[in-house]
């Protein structure tokens, strides 16, 4: 469009409502699997924000940061998923309703 | 250019978002999220940060969520069933997402209002050498403990999902 | 002058015998005990006679006791002529108690816990006596107080004997209230408790007429001493405190800490001198309580109880001495009346010693059997009821002549009142020892250990009165009308000899007479033998409503509902709260979600608002 460019904060809204949208799908899914993915897409809502400072601040900082979150976003995938797995084996359900044990 | 590239991966990013939100099945969800995640991948490189774009989609969509498409056919996992258990949920849940949304928008455009402009090709520091650079002399620290994090979490998940062998 | 070691010497004595008396064998606590009173004696002879003439108060400074802001009190002892007499009673008299108690404790339990209460009293008698201020005389006060309890109640298996100390000391700490807000009035108006800046600012002040609030401290001081001395309306103690052994009835309640109230009266003189509604109340008090004590003494059966009222009788006597001016002829009764009643009560015991028994209806021809113990008695009743020239005739007159000259209707009370006391005494001295045996079968005389205190002390009821004590006391009051009439003087003999020939004829030559006459009296006889009923009277118009008021308002209303309420409440409303915030602990992961989410967004909101995000 206009080559001023796009202003900075529309990549930041964007991110916001992606955030916004998987803190909905994590409150609102009842399944474990989907919740998990909710969580991921807020990850990367967050990683959009930090490049965008990023490049705001005109430093390097924010894509390390990035970095950083998505390799931690990997590890946590991982064990999540196993935790699911094992989750599943002992109740054959992936319902997060029926997943209660730790009440009082 | 820049705006009209902007728009389009940006929409197809909304979409594809409130589709892993509302889709029914979960594998539908997952693919919903590849989306999101390719079409992010694109934004980074307008803001010049290749690397990272790189790394998004080889990482991020190509392997997190390759694991989580195995994961949900390993289990076959099928449609949500409504339960409505939680009270909290669903009385909080709307207003407050709303309200976070503009708190967060308020914050935002509070502090940016006359934000540079994004221009592709203005960010010169986002290849591969730069981030490189920065990774391994000013956060050569957090790099060695997320790669010790890393090698936990694989032994957390072999255990985790080990199955005794029957003899 | 090393004043402190006259009530140390007691105090090692009970700190010896308290921690080591229990193991000791008993020739040890009596040589702890005995010792030390008798150290305690020659010491006060010493200074005594190295202070003489005593012309000026000797006061010795130790250490200051309590120090905050302006106020600074020490333990100051002094001794001038006043405290002069009262050590020489005290710790004269207390060493021969001390020696009889030894024959009459012998096959006692708790032998060494007795002579170790002994010595603590005469450690707190002594520091009242020497006390060179307000505060540590009620520390002595109190003091005597406390061991006044627990030797009443010495036997305390015995919840008649309990009970008897609890009234003791309940009763004194009434009295001891007001003592303390008189001792509160005189800081207020002269921020000073030593007694010699204090009395020096009184004389400066003019003698007041009415009540203003040299009256006021007058009053509340002596309440205290209505208390210590068993006066009305505080007496009724005195005669319970019987419960306790003799020779704490002879020390305790007839030669020392009773007469602690008449000493304070001595010592506060100047306060009194000007404040003549005070001292003419402390002179009617004392001559009402001397005249009803004596008439419920009449008709008593108890020895010891005859000998209790006698002595409330007699403090009576020394108040009125005091109230109408003659302050030495008060302390001058107070040295005669140590004499002759420790020695009636010391002789009531052995008495008791040599027959178990109390009541003088089963005494009768002891004569024979005891004879010491009988001669004695006859001596320290003689003295008691003014026979001319025994101890007890000198001081008497004094107070009674000193009584007519401040008004003539005190004198003829006073004399009728002589009159009662001369009969009581010789009633009790005819049941006991005269007459045929009723119903007792043995009877010994008691060892030389408790007769020979009885001989002494028998010489010194007769021939005390030589010393001229209240002569000596004068030049610490300012003079007052005595004079000599010998009218006067004639008729109070008579008036003991008429009560002695009475006494003779009801129980001696005719023996039913006084059945009699009780049972011709009727409901006046039942009155007085009753004792007026002031107890039950005490019992019902303050005992009851202050219990009943505590219980109902205080214990369920104050302590079980508001103290209780409120310490219960806020654990009852601390698990109200736990179990409200428990139903967050769900278990379920979507309502942990959206707590998350609301934490966030509040911290959203306050740091947005906060303009922290920049």
């Amino acid at each position: 469009m206009s080559p001023a460019g796009v202003p900075l904060s529309w990549y930041l809204v964007l991110a916001a409502f992606l955030f916004t949208l998987g803190a909905a799908g994590f409150v609102f899914r009842r399944n474990i699997i989907t919740m998990f993915m909710c969580i991921e897409l807020m990850l990367n809502a967050v990683n959009l924000t930090f490049v965008a400072l990023a490049y705001h601040t005109h430093q390097v900082d924010g894509l390390v940061l990035a970095f950083f979150v998505m390799v931690v976003a990997a590890a946590e995938a991982a064990v999540g998923l196993a935790i699911i797995l094992t989750v599943f084996r002992n109740r054959a359900s992936l319902q997060i309703d029926e997943v209660q044990s730790l009440r009082d | 250019m820049d705006g009209l590239l902007f728009l389009i991966f940006a929409a197809i990013a909304a979409v594809c978002g409130l589709n892993v939100v509302l889709q029914r099945q979960p594998i539908a969800s997952a693919l919903s999220l590849i989306g999101v995640m390719g079409s992010l991948a694109m934004l980074y490189l307008l803001l010049g940060a290749q690397f990272i774009a790189a790394v998004q989609v080889i990482v991020y969509a190509g392997a997190v969520m390759v694991l989580f498409v195995m994961v949900i056919m390993l289990l076959n996992a099928g449609a949500e069933r409504p339960t409505g258990a939680s009270l909290m949920a669903s009385t909080l849940g709307v207003p407050l997402l709303a309200g976070l949304l503009v708190a967060l928008a308020y914050v935002l455009f509070a502090n940016f209002p006359d934000p540079r402009p994004v221009r592709f090709g203005e960010f010169r520091l986002g290849g591969a050498a730069q981030v490189g650079y920065a990774l391994f002399t000013r956060y050569l620290l957090p790099f060695e403990l997320t790669s010790v994090l890393v090698l936990i979490a694989i032994a957390g998940a072999v255990v985790l999902a080990w199955r005794e062998v029957r003899k | 002058m090393l004043l402190w070691l006259i009530p140390a010497f007691p105090l090692l004595g009970f700190l010896l015998n308290g921690v080591i008396g229990r193991r000791a064998p008993k020739s040890f606590v009596n040589a702890v005990a005995i010792g030390a009173v008798a150290a305690s004696f020659l010491w006060s002879l010493k200074t005594l006679a190295a202070l003489w003439p005593l012309d000026a108060p000797r006061l010795e400074t130790y250490f200051t006791w309590i120090q905050a802001g302006d106020v600074r009190i020490g333990f100051d002892l002094a001794v001038d002529r006043l405290s002069a007499v009262m050590l020489l009673v005290v710790t004269g008299v207390g060493l021969l108690i001390h020696i009889y108690s030894i024959g009459y404790m012998a096959h006692e339990g708790g032998y060494y816990r007795f002579f170790a209460y002994l010595n603590l009293f005469m450690f707190f008698m002594l520091t009242l006596v020497m006390a060179a201020n307000f505060l540590l005389l009620f520390v002595g006060w109190e003091g005597v107080g406390l061991c006044s309890y627990l030797l009443i109640g010495f036997w305390f298996l015995r919840s008649s004997a309990t009970n008897a100390a609890n009234k003791a000391f309940i009763v004194n700490r009434i009295g001891d209230f007001g003592f303390s807000l008189g001792i509160y009035l005189i800081y207020i108006h002269f921020r000073s408790l030593d007694f010699a800046p204090v009395f020096a600012a009184v004389s400066e002040r003019p003698v007041e007429s009415g009540v203003g609030p040299l009256t006021l401290i007058g009053l509340l001081l002596m309440v205290g001493a209505t208390g210590k001395s068993a006066q009305i309306p505080l007496y009724v103690w005195l005669p319970d405190a019987m419960e306790g052994p003799t020779p704490v009835s002879a020390l305790i309640h007839a030669a020392t800490m009773v007469t602690a109230g008449v000493y304070m009266v001595a010592r506060c003189s100047a306060i009194y001198l000007h404040a003549p509604l005070a001292l003419e109340t402390v002179a009617v008090i004392g001559l009402a309580t001397a005249f009803f004590a004596a008439t419920i003494g009449v008709t008593q059966f108890d020895i010891k109880k005859v000998f209790a009222y006698s002595t409330i009788s007699q403090l009576g006597y020394m108040f009125l001495g005091a109230g109408v001016g003659a302050f030495g002829a008060g302390i001058y009764h107070l040295w005669t009346h140590a004499f002759f009643k420790a020695l009636l009560f010391l002789g009531a015991g052995s008495v008791i010693h040599a027959l178990g028994e109390q009541d003088l209806r089963k005494m009768g021809g002891l004569r024979h059997k005891t004879p010491i113990t009988f001669w004695t008695l006859v001596a320290a009743a003689v003295s008691i009821s003014g026979v001319p020239f025994t101890a007890g005739f000198f001081s008497k007159d004094e107070i009674l002549l000193a009584a007519y000259h401040h008004a003539p209707w005190m004198y003829w009370v006073g004399t009728i009142t002589a009159g009662l006391t001369a009969f009581y005494v010789f009633r009790a001295i005819f049941l006991a020892f005269l007459g045929e045996p009723r119903g007792w079968q043995h009877a010994h005389e008691s060892p030389p250990v408790m007769t020979v205190p009885l001989i002494l002390l028998a010489i010194l009821s007769l021939v005390g009165g030589l010393a001229p004590v209240s002569r000596f006391l004068a030049p610490m009051f300012p003079p007052h009308e005595g004079g000599h009439e010998m009218h006067l003087v004639v008729i109070s003999v008579g008036a003991g000899l008429a009560g002695i020939a009475l006494a003779w004829l009801f129980y001696v030559a005719r023996p039913g007479l006084a059945e009699r006459t009780a049972a011709r009296l009727g409901a006046l006889y039942q009155l007085v033998y009753n004792k007026y009923f002031v107890d039950e009277i005490y019992q019902a118009a303050v005992v009851q409503p202050v219990i009943r008021g505590a219980r109902s308002l205080l214990w369920q209303k104050v302590d079980v509902g508001l103290i209780d309420g409120a310490v219960n409440g806020l654990g009852a409303r601390a698990c109200a709260a736990g179990d409200v915030l428990r139903r967050i602990q769900s278990g379920n992961l979507r309502s942990y979600a959206a707590w998350v989410l609301l934490g966030s967004f509040l911290l959203l909101l306050a740091a947005g608002l906060a303009g922290g995000a920049r």
